[in-house]
């Protein structure tokens, strides 16, 4: 095995190249665990710490470009503000220790439909992108289109994830998860909801319950479609729970879960609906709060 | 290959370190400091808990080769010069939070580290700060107590030197 070391981006992109079966390592805490465990063992890891620009984080606009070993431990003190259901996910990721190292971009990587950021990425629109970047160049995958199986995504061999480009919040957002206990938890099921005022429409995230993080897009287009024809964002008023209902039955539709250790499909389905409505009803209320404070 | 960093202070070096292998490893078997302990080897337990350059990290999910020339400081780093407790670590002895001790130094690390940054956390901030830190004897009460203990005997410290 090989241990790269690349001192700069140019030499890690480089180095992706040459090695293209290179494990990229950030935080390690995934990597690292199937390296203790002989679960895997690459041709070479290629370490990414020294790569200052990877942990750093700016906003362009109405969009944040995180980058990709930001650890969960500052994207909760930086930017719960501005990403605030990526920030709550941030906070059910493991432990104190395990957010001190951490990211986005390691989540990302490894595509597992566990993986606590990805809810909150897909409720925060279809703008949402991650930039890969290679020795040919940069692209930008919406990330409606980079899952594509389990733990498989579509970077291809030569890339390196740089960043995630998340739009500023401009409504609440919320992400639920289920689990045993609240801290090192790998998520049942999973849910991330945000409402996105400014173009009338609003966002949802599945994990753990399919082979991929995935949106549900007949609940989306329901709620969006409810909304506009009632007045409800100009009016914030409530949503009455027959809505409500419709909404958790269209995200549990939406579901296709499996059998494992960590519960059955009829319980993750179950408790989607729940988690849809309960996130449903947190969010809306704080709007609801929000246009008649304003008015 | 090989492995230079600092180790509570001092420079270490590691030779024939396997790439894949991690900084606990390094730490307990190639530098003698057997302080930090390896119980999951997967962040559950939180058991190895070091400092990396000073954020509290899981030494089971650190590459070793990600240490290079960078700060560790282990359990070990946490007592003074001729090897007086520290504040936390005597408090963790006063208030009998040491049951078989296998959880302990990771617990300490974990405590050091909150009180660095909240020297007054209410229950609720040190049962999340310690959220990672499993102990399978069970004594979390006793840890409990130790936490607040070392948070007050701190704060009258500081109250002091002023």
């Amino acid at each position: 095995m090989e241990f790269l070391r690349p001192a700069t981006w140019g030499e890690a992109l480089a180095a992706k190249a040459e090695h293209p079966s290179a494990l990229p390592i950030a935080g390690g805490t995934d990597v690292m665990v199937e390296l203790n465990f002989d679960v895997h063992r690459p041709s070479a890891i290629l370490d990414l710490n020294r790569v200052a620009e990877l942990a750093e984080w700016s906003q362009d606009g109405g969009v944040v470009r995180l980058g990709a070993a930001v650890p969960y431990a500052r994207i909760i003190a930086e930017l719960s503000g501005p990403l605030p259901g990526l920030a709550l996910a941030s906070r059910t990721v493991g432990s104190p220790q395990i957010r001190n190292r951490g990211s986005v971009g390691g989540n990302l990587g490894a595509a597992s439909p566990a993986g606590d950021a990805h809810p909150a990425l897909l409720a925060a629109g279809r703008d949402v992108c991650v930039e890969a970047a290679s020795v040919r160049g940069t692209r930008l995958i919406p990330i409606d289109d980079f899952y594509t199986g389990v733990k498989r995504n579509s970077l291809a061999a030569d890339e390196l994830i740089r960043a995630v480009r998340v739009p500023v919040a401009d409504g609440p957002q919320q992400f639920s998860k289920i689990g045993t206990r609240n801290a090192m938890v790998i998520a049942v099921c999973a849910f991330g909801f945000a409402l996105h005022p400014g173009s009338g429409t609003v966002g949802t995230g599945i994990g753990s319950a399919a082979p991929t993080p995935r949106r549900a897009v007949e609940a989306e287009e329901y709620l969006r479609g409810v909304l506009a024809e009632r007045g409800l964002w100009e009016s914030g008023e409530a949503l009455g729970t027959e809505v409500v209902q419709r909404f958790g039955e269209l995200v549990k539709a939406a579901a296709s879960p499996i059998d494992d250790v960590r519960g059955t499909a009829e319980y993750r389905r179950h408790a989607l609906a729940v988690l849809a409505r309960r996130t449903l009803a947190w969010t809306w209320n704080d709007y609801g709060k929000q246009i008649r404070s304003a008015a | 290959m090989r492995v230079t960093f600092t180790a509570n202070g001092k420079p270490v070096e590691a030779d024939d370190v396997w790439e894949g292998e991690s900084l606990l490893y390094v730490l307990r078997e190639r530098i003698g400091l057997p302080g930090s302990k390896n119980a999951c080897e997967q962040g559950e337990c939180g058991s190895c808990t070091v400092y990396l350059d000073g954020v509290p990290v899981c030494a089971c999910l650190v590459a070793a080769g990600q240490a290079q020339d960078r700060e560790v400081r282990t359990v070990e780093g946490l007592s003074g010069p001729d090897g007086e407790l520290g504040v936390v670590q005597q408090a963790f002895v006063d208030a009998g939070a040491v049951q078989c001790g296998f959880c302990t130094p990771g617990l300490l690390v974990q405590t050091d580290a909150l009180l660095a940054s909240d020297p007054r956390p209410s229950d609720e901030d040190i049962r999340e700060a310690l959220s990672g830190n499993l102990c399978r004897c069970t004594g979390y009460e006793k840890i409990m107590d130790a936490v607040r203990l070392a948070s007050a005997r701190r704060s009258a410290g500081a109250e002091d030197s002023e």
